[in-house]
C-alpha cells in the first residue's frame, strides 16, 4: 500500500494547510481560547516578575537531579489535567449518548479523546510522575550527590517534555490518533490512517521513549556505582530496590517500543509491508512486538509505587519493614514475569489452547509474589503503631483496592473467561483499578511523603484528606459500573447506546468522574493552601515523619550537594539505625564539593526534537533536514566541551550547613 | 573509607571525613554497556521481525534471486579488518602514542565506508531490479535490518571523525581514552550484529 497523499504538498509548508487548524470544532476553539488566555497570563506573570532568567538559570538548565525531579512532577501534573479533561468528557458522552441521542462528541472526535486519554495519562502522567520521584529520592536515599550522568538527566527531561509538546500540539493544529493508545494497524496505517493522528503519535512517543529510555540507564548506573559505602545490595532501601527494577524494566522493554514505532512509521512513511494485510505482512507481529514492550510498561509504572508503599508503611507504623528479603525477591520475581506474560492482551488472537495456557498461568503467577508484598504490608502493620497521616490512608486504600483489581486481572488470566471479556468493559475496570488503585494512589501517597523533604514544609493534611476521600470514593463510583458493565457484554471505546437500560451504570460512572474531579481540585487547593501557610507547616529538622530512610538526615530541602559529608551506611534503614546508635551531625571540617555544572544543551535539543517531529508529522521536508543535522550538530558541538564541573567552596558549605544546625538548635529550644 | 565501627572507642562510623569525589567517567562504561544492550534488543526486534516475515515473498524475489554471497563476503572482510584496525588503534592508545591511533581511526574509518559503499551498491541493484522495500513484507524487513546497522555503521564513522578531530586537539587525556573506549565497543558491536546478519539473512537465506 504507498502512502500516496492525496493532496499535492506545499515545498514549504508540506500538508500543513489553513484547513488543518480546527476553527470549525467548536469544542477545541473554546478550549483553544482557555488554553492560550492562560498561557498568555502565565507568560505575561513570568515576565511581568522577571522570572524568566531565574527559571532558566536555576530550574531549565540544571542538572540537579532534585529539580530535575521536582520539573518532571510539575509536568506529570499538568498533564493529568489534560489527561483527566478527556476522561470526563468520556464520561460525559457516555452518559448522555443514549436512546437516538448522539451525545455531544462526533464519532472522530471521540475517538481522538479515548485515544489521548490512554497515551497521556500512561506516557506523560504516570512515567514522568514515577521517573520524577525516582530522581528526587533514589540519589537521597543511596547517598549520592547526584546521578550518574547529571546532563543525560536534565537531557532526558526536556525530551519527555518535547513528546509532550508534540502530543499537546496535536489538539489544535491537525488532530490526533483515533486508534486507540497502542494505534494497532492496519487501522493505524497509512490506509486507514491517512492523516496526521498516527504521525502525532509516533514522534510523540519517539521523542518522549528517548529520554525515558536514558534515564532508565542513567538511573541503573546511579544505583549500581554510586551508593554510600557500606550499602550492600541487600542493604538498599526498597524504594531504590523498586527503582532498580524499574529502570532494568525500562531499558529491557523501550526499546522495543521504539523498534516497534520504527516499523510503522516506515509502513506509514516509506511504504513498507510489515503491518500491512498484503504483501506477506503481519498486523499480528505489530500487537506482539507492542505488548512485549507494553507488558513490562505496566509493572514499570507499580513497581516504583510499591517501594513508596513499603517505605510509607513502615514510617508510619514506627516499624522496620516485615520480610525485607522476600520483598527483593519478589520485586525480582515480578520483573522476570513481566516479560513472560504478554501474550495475555490478546488471548482471543488464535494462538491456541496450548500458548495461551502457557501465558495464563505464567500471569496468574505473578499473583503470587505481589500477594507476597500484600502480607508483609499487613504484617508490618501489624502491631505496629499506625499513623493515618494522608500516605498512609492512600496506603490503606490501595491495599483494598489493588486487591479487587489483581483479583479481576486473574479472572481475566484465564484465557476462556477472557474471551468473553476481552476488550469489554470489565477490562477498562480492571485496568483502572490497578492504575488508579496502585499507581495513582501510591504517586499521591509518595507525593504527600516526600513533599516536604522537597520544599521544606508539609502539605496541609486537610486539603489532602478531602482529596484523598474524592479520589477512593469517586474512584469506586466511576469503575464498579464499568464492571457491571463489562459483565454485561458492554465493549470499551463505545460513543452511543442503544439499550436504555444501560444508561443509569454510565450516570453512576460519571458521578464518579465528578467526584475524582473534585480530588484533583482538592489536590491542587492543597498545594496552594500549603504554600499560603507554609510557615505554619515548615519543617526544620528534615525528618518531619519521623522515618528511617537515609534522604530524612539532611535538611529540607536538601543543599545543592545533599550531604556535606558522604553517609556511612550499617542498616537497611540507614536512618533509623543513626538515630538509634547516637548519630552526631559534624559541625565543621566542612571540604569544597565537586559538583556538574548547568547546561542549556539538553533544552536545545529538545527544541530540534520537537521540530523535527513536528516537520516529519507534516511532512515539511526541509525543515525536518534542517533540525535533524541542527541536532546532530548540537549534540557533537556539546561533546568539545570538556569543562563540565566546578567545586562549590569549603565557605558555602560551612555557610549552608551553620544555617542548619541554627534552625536545628532553634527546633530544639521551641 | 572504614565502614565497621572504629576499634578504639567502639562508636559506629556514620559519615566520612577523608572523602574521595567520585573519578570523572566513574559510571561511562557500565552506563555505555546499557545502552549497547538496549540498542542490541533493537537489533532482536529487527532479527524477530525478519524471522517472521523473513519468508513472506509475496510472490516477489527472495533471497536465493537477490543475494550475491561473493558480494557479501567481501563486505563482511571489510567490516572485520575495520574492527582489527580499531584494536590497534587501541593498542595504540594504551601505549600513549597519539599519532598512531589517528592513523589507525583513519584506516578504521575507510574499511567502514568501504563497508556502506559496497552495501549501496547491493541496495541499488536490488532496488533496480525491482526488489524494492515495498516489494513484499520480505524484502521491508531485510532493508530495515540490514538499514539500520548501515545507519548504525555511518553514525560511527561521524563519532569517529568527531574522535579523531578530539584526540588531535587535545591528546589522548582521561576523556578522550574513555570516549574511544566507548566508540570501540560500538564498533564491535557491530560486528558482532553483522555476523548475525550475515548468518541468518545471508546464509541461512540461501538456504530457504
Amino acid at each position: 500500500m504507498s502512502p500516496a497523499p492525496s493532496l499535492p504538498l506545499s515545498p514549504i509548508f508540506g500538508r500543513l494547510t489553513l484547513e488543518s487548524f480546527p476553527f470549525h470544532e467548536p469544542i477545541l476553539v473554546a478550549t483553544f481560547a482557555v488554553v492560550a488566555t492562560g498561557g498568555v497570563l502565565v507568560f505575561g506573570l513570568l515576565t511581568y516578575f522577571r522570572l524568566w532568567g531565574y527559571l532558566w538559570k536555576d530550574w531549565f538548565t540544571s542538572v540537579d537531579h532534585k529539580k530535575i525531579g521536582i520539573m518532571y512532577m510539575v509536568l506529570g501534573i499538568i498533564m493529568l489535567l489534560r489527561g483527566f479533561a478527556d476522561a470526563i468528557m468520556m464520561r460525559l458522552q457516555q452518559a448522555i449518548a443514549f436512546g437516538g441521542s448522539d451525545g455531544y462528541l462526533p464519532a472522530h472526535h471521540y475517538d481522538q479523546v479515548f485515544t489521548a486519554h490512554g497515551v497521556i495519562m500512561i506516557f506523560f502522567v504516570a512515567m514522568p510522575l514515577v521517573t520524577g520521584l525516582m530522581n528526587f529520592v533514589v540519589p537521597l536515599q543511596i547517598g549520592a550527590r547526584d546521578v550518574s550522568f547529571p546532563f543525560l538527566n536534565n537531557f532526558s527531561f526536556w525530551m519527555t517534555v518535547g513528546g509532550a509538546i508534540l502530543v499537546m500540539m496535536s489538539l489544535f493544529i491537525g488532530e490526533f490518533a483515533k486508534t486507540g493508545w497502542l494505534a494497532y494497524p492496519p487501522l493505524s496505517g497509512i490506509g486507514y490512517s491517512p492523516d496526521v493522528g498516527v504521525d502525532y503519535y509516533i514522534w510523540g512517543l519517539q521523542i518522549a521513549g528517548v529520554g525515558t529510555t536514558l534515564s532508565g540507564v542513567n538511573l541503573i548506573c546511579t544505583i549500581v556505582k554510586m551508593r554510600a559505602p557500606g550499602m550492600t545490595l541487600m542493604k538498599m532501601p526498597v524504594f531504590t530496590w523498586t527503582s532498580l527494577c524499574t529502570n532494568v524494566l525500562i531499558v529491557a522493554s523501550f526499546p522495543v517500543l521504539t523498534a516497534v514505532l520504527v516499523l510503522l512509521s516506515l509502513d506509514r512513511y516509506v511504504g513498507t509491508n510489515f503491518f500491512t494485510n498484503d504483501f506477506g505482512g503481519s498486523p499480528m507481529l505489530y500487537v506482539n512486538l507492542i505488548w512485549i514492550w507494553g507488558h513490562p510498561e505496566v509493572y514499570i509504572l507499580v513497581l516504583p509505587v510499591f517501594g513508596i508503599f513499603s517505605e510509607v508503611t513502615s514510617t508510619f507504623t514506627g516499624k522496620r519493614l516485615f520480610g525485607y528479603t522476600s520483598m527483593v525477591y519478589a520485586t525480582v520475581v515480578i520483573t522476570i514475569l513481566s516479560y513472560l506474560v504478554w501474550l495475555h492482551h490478546f488471548f482471543t488472537m488464535g494462538s491456541g489452547a496450548s500458548v495461551n495456557s502457557f501465558f495464563g498461568i505464567t500471569t496468574m503467577i505473578i499473583s503470587i509474589p505481589t500477594g507476597a508484598k500484600m502480607f508483609n504490608w499487613l504484617f508490618t502493620m501489624y502491631r505496629g503503631r499506625i499513623r493515618f497521616e494522608v500516605p498512609m490512608m492512600y496506603t490503606v486504600a490501595f491495599m483494598l483496592t489493588f486487591v479487587i483489581g489483581g483479583m479481576t486481572g486473574v479472572l481475566l488470566a484465564v484465557p476462556p473467561a477472557d474471551f468473553v471479556l476481552h476488550n469489554s468493559l470489565f477490562l477498562v475496570a480492571h485496568f483502572h483499578n490497578v492504575i488508579i488503585g496502585g499507581v495513582v494512589f501510591g504517586l499521591f501517597a509518595g507525593i504527600a511523603y516526600w513533599f516536604p523533604k522537597a520544599f521544606g514544609f508539609k502539605l496541609d493534611p486537610f486539603w489532602g484528606k478531602m482529596s484523598f476521600w474524592f479520589w477512593v470514593v469517586g474512584f469506586y463510583f466511576a469503575f464498579m459500573p464499568l464492571y457491571v458493565l463489562g459483565l454485561m457484554g458492554v465493549t470499551r471505546r463505545l460513543r452511543v447506546f442503544d439499550d436504555p437500560s444501560l444508561q443509569i451504570w454510565f450516570i453512576i460512572a460519571a458521578f464518579g468522574a465528578g467526584l475524582i474531579a473534585l480530588g484533583i481540585l482538592s489536590f491542587i487547593i492543597q498545594i496552594a493552601v500549603s504554600i499560603l501557610k507554609r510557615d505554619q507547616l515548615r519543617d526544620t529538622t528534615g525528618d518531619p515523619w519521623n522515618a528511617r530512610t537515609l534522604e530524612w538526615a539532611t535538611s529540607s530541602p536538601p543543599p545543592d550537594y545533599n550531604f556535606a559529608f558522604t553517609p556511612v551506611i550499617h542498616d537497611s534503614d540507614a536512618w533509623w539505625d543513626m538515630k538509634q546508635r547516637g548519630y552526631k551531625r559534624p559541625l565543621s571540617g566542612f571540604k569544597a564539593i565537586h559538583m556538574p555544572k548547568n547546561t542549556g544543551t539538553g533544552v536545545l535539543l529538545a527544541i530540534c526534537s520537537v521540530a523535527l517531529g513536528f516537520a516529519l508529522v507534516w511532512y515539511i521536508w526541509w525543515l525536518a533536514a534542517v533540525s535533524f543535522i541542527a541536532l546532530i550538530a548540537i549534540a557533537i558541538g556539546h561533546t568539545f566541551n570538556y569543562n563540565r564541573d566546578f567545586d562549590i567552596p569549603a565557605a558555602d558549605v560551612t555557610r549552608t550547613e551553620d544555617e542548619r544546625t541554627r534552625l536545628i538548635a532553634a527546633q530544639v529550644k521551641a | 573509607m572504614t565502614t565497621a565501627a572504629t576499634p578504639q572507642t567502639g562508636a559506629p562510623v556514620f559519615y566520612e571525613v577523608d572523602e574521595h569525589a567520585h573519578p570523572e567517567g566513574h559510571s561511562t562504561a557500565l552506563g555505555f554497556w546499557l545502552y549497547l544492550m538496549s540498542d542490541c534488543l533493537i537489533f532482536a526486534m529487527l532479527f524477530a521481525a525478519f524471522g517472521v516475515l523473513g519468508g513472506s515473498y509475496a510472490a516477489g524475489p527472495g533471497p536465493k534471486d537477490l543475494f550475491d554471497l561473493n558480494l557479501v563476503a567481501v563486505n563482511t572482510a571489510m567490516l572485520l579488518f575495520s574492527s582489527i584496525t580499531y584494536g590497534f588503534a587501541m593498542l595504540a592508545m594504551e601505549k600513549g602514542r597519539t599519532a598512531p591511533v589517528l592513523v589507525w581511526l583513519a584506516i578504521t574509518g575507510l574499511f567502514g565506508l568501504a563497508f556502506l559503499s559496497i552495501e549501496l551498491t547491493e541496495f541499488h541493484h536490488m532496488i533496480a531490479e525491482g526488489a524494492t522495500p515495498q516489494r513484499s513484507a520480505f524484502l521491508s524487513s531485510f532493508f530495515t535490518l540490514v538499514g539500520t546497522h548501515g545507519l548504525h555503521v555511518t553514525f560511527g564513522i561521524i563519532w569517529l571523525v568527531t574522535l579523531m578531530v578530539q584526540v588531535t586537539r587535545r591528546g589522548l587525556i582521561a576523556a578522550n581514552r574513555r570516549r574511544l573506549m566507548c566508540l570501540s565497543m560500538f564498533w564491535h558491536f557491530l560486528d558482532v550484529i553483522w555476523i548475525g546478519v550475515f548468518t541468518f539473512v545471508y546464509l541461512m537465506g540461501m538456504l530457504r
